[in-house]
């Protein structure tokens, strides 16, 4: 059972009051008369579902009813973030790569 | 390939069965191969098969990053039917079932293919106007149906509650007589020992890293085993299919869920059928052993790590204790997840790809084991060919994009 943080709510609820709505940050095209079928298939349709960290939303539906954005990791399910709309994510892949060699460069210096 | 029959049972029996052959090699990889198909589950094996025996292409590899069948393969809940509502997949679909029906006979391996018959049940008038459509669709596509009332359903599986004041009541079910499950394991080693006896090279614990492209044109795999060339190269990954898109520079559409089953501890025979729903979200059967084989709906995040929620597992157990009470005490053995890759119209993708030589059988979504056969089938002549096979041609990518979707939400739902 995951525990999720409603940012909204700020607290922690069970996995049973919340419904995962699928990828975060998608932006509905601006020109639609002049965008291509390319562009408007990418948009319905093809979507990131990368294996490791995922933007995603959720939806409070047994709560305060609203939708907010979550971190999560695709393999081990762990929940690294939840914000609210609108808010770009602290965790991203690019932030634990560079996290990642921090840390091994440390080690490197201890030595 | 040693063949097998009743004499050979009794043969190596007298030698206390020590003497059979291995059911396939375990060879080292060439440099360079006619076909590689990546993915080593039903339908990459089942591909290989059809690579070598019809269209006569030996020199092929199905590279596996884990053991044969051990994937979505392994997990499912075995049910193999073909009453899909459109016509696209409907053909599908009955080619898969056809080519079951002579599948034992075909590989020299009990599949142990079991006819028992598909119930979807229907609890509300709008699913059995759903029912009724389905059911007329596909006798027009000259696949067995037939709408049973309740007292028909009750004959048929004495001891599910169809009273009328249950919360959901059975008000009728479609009917699929030639539809039923298979022993799935069996299903992967069979493709896998027919490919092999062809001479096809099935390589495990090689996992795919990237793919070489040149020109647009695919050269050849990486894989932790180094490179392995070849100039046509299908991907059958299942849950893992986005993943190896990525590696080649596009995107599918696709999205991976974890998909979850359990087994009960095993009982004297009750259920001698498949019952599925979709209105209550579950669907049981039993398997020769005696366990109830105990399916659901997919886990709504991504997910890759092949479990599920807990939640999901209440759901589905609620769901068939609303449809059997009698199975109320009975314990659950052993659960698990599988990772499906679902489409947005809950069809599979057999398609060619922007990278030239590359093509992709992924997008089974849920069902993907009934297919088994025909797709291994279509794809193999897909591959063979260079261009779609007239079944497999409707369900191109491109789909996505000129919103030609073959939408089998109806049929598909939840039940598989």
């Amino acid at each position: 059972m995951l525990h999720i943080y409603c940012p909204h709510c700020e607290e922690y609820r069970e996995e049973e009051e919340f419904r995962p709505k699928g990828e975060a940050h998608i932006a509905r095209p601006i020109d639609p008369v002049n965008t291509s079928d390319e562009d408007w298939g990418d948009y319905l349709f093809f979507r990131k579902n990368p294996r490791g960290l995922h933007h995603e939303q959720w939806f409070h539906a047994a709560g305060c009813r609203k939708f907010f954005n979550a971190t999560r990791d695709t393999v081990t399910y762990e929940i690294l973030e939840t914000y609210k709309p609108g808010q770009q994510p602290a965790v991203t892949a690019e932030s634990r790569k560079a996290q990642a060699s921090a840390q091994a460069s440390n080690q490197g210096a201890a030595k | 390939m040693q063949h097998y029959s009743g004499f050979g049972l009794v043969k190596h029996g007298l030698s206390y069965h020590e003497n059979w052959q291995r059911m396939w090699r375990n060879p080292l990889p060439k440099h360079e191969y006619d076909v590689i198909v990546v993915g080593g589950g039903g339908h990459g094996l089942a591909t290989a098969y059809y690579l070598a025996k019809v269209h006569g292409i030996t020199n092929v590899a199905v590279v596996e990053k884990g053991w044969l069948g051990g994937g979505n393969t392994a997990r499912n809940t075995t049910i193999v039917r073909s009453n899909y509502l459109w016509d696209e997949a409907a053909w599908l679909y009955e080619h898969a079932m056809k080519l079951w029906e002579g599948l034992s006979q075909d590989l020299n391996y009990n599949v142990m293919f079991s006819q028992r018959g598909v119930m979807n049940l229907g609890h509300t008038l709008q699913d059995m106007r759903d029912i009724h459509r389905r059911v007329n669709a596909n006798r027009l596509n000259g696949i067995d149906g037939e709408v049973l009332d309740v007292k028909q359903i009750q004959e048929i599986v004495p001891h599910m509650d169809c009273s009328a004041n249950r919360r959901y009541p059975v008000l009728g079910a479609s009917w699929q007589p030639r539809a039923g499950v298979a022993r799935h394991d069996a299903v992967a080693w069979g493709f896998a020992r027919g490919a092999d006896a062809l001479g096809v090279d099935l390589l495990q614990q090689t996992e795919v890293t990237g793919f070489r492209i040149s020109g647009g044109k695919v050269l050849g795999v990486e894989t932790n085993r180094g490179f392995i060339g070849a100039k046509t190269v299908g991907c059958v990954a299942a849950g893992n299919s986005g993943v190896l898109a990525k590696m080649a520079g596009f995107k599918l559409p696709v999205e991976s869920h974890p998909l979850q089953a359990l087994v009960s501890e095993p009982m004297k025979p009750i259920l001698d059928t498949v019952v599925m729903s979709n209105h209550v979200h579950g669907y049981v059967s039993q398997s020769d052993k005696g366990d109830l084989v105990i399916g659901a709906g997919i886990d709504g995040y991504n997910g890759y790590g092949q479990r599920g929620s807990y939640p999901t597992i209440e759901h589905t157990l609620q769901a068939i204790i609303e449809l059997f009470p009698i199975f109320s005490r009975v314990r659950m053995n052993r659960q698990w997840g599988g990772i499906v890759d679902t489409t947005p119209d809950a069809c599979p993708i057999i398609s060619a790809t922007p990278v030239g030589g590359l093509f992709f059988n992924c997008g089974w979504g849920t069902g993907g084991f009934k297919a088994t056969p025909g797709s291994g089938h279509v794809f193999a002549a897909t591959l063979a060919d260079g261009k779609a096979h007239p079944l497999a041609a409707p369900f191109t990518i491109d789909r996505f994009i000129s919103g030609k979707l073959i939408d089998e939400h109806g049929a598909a739902g939840v039940a598989h």
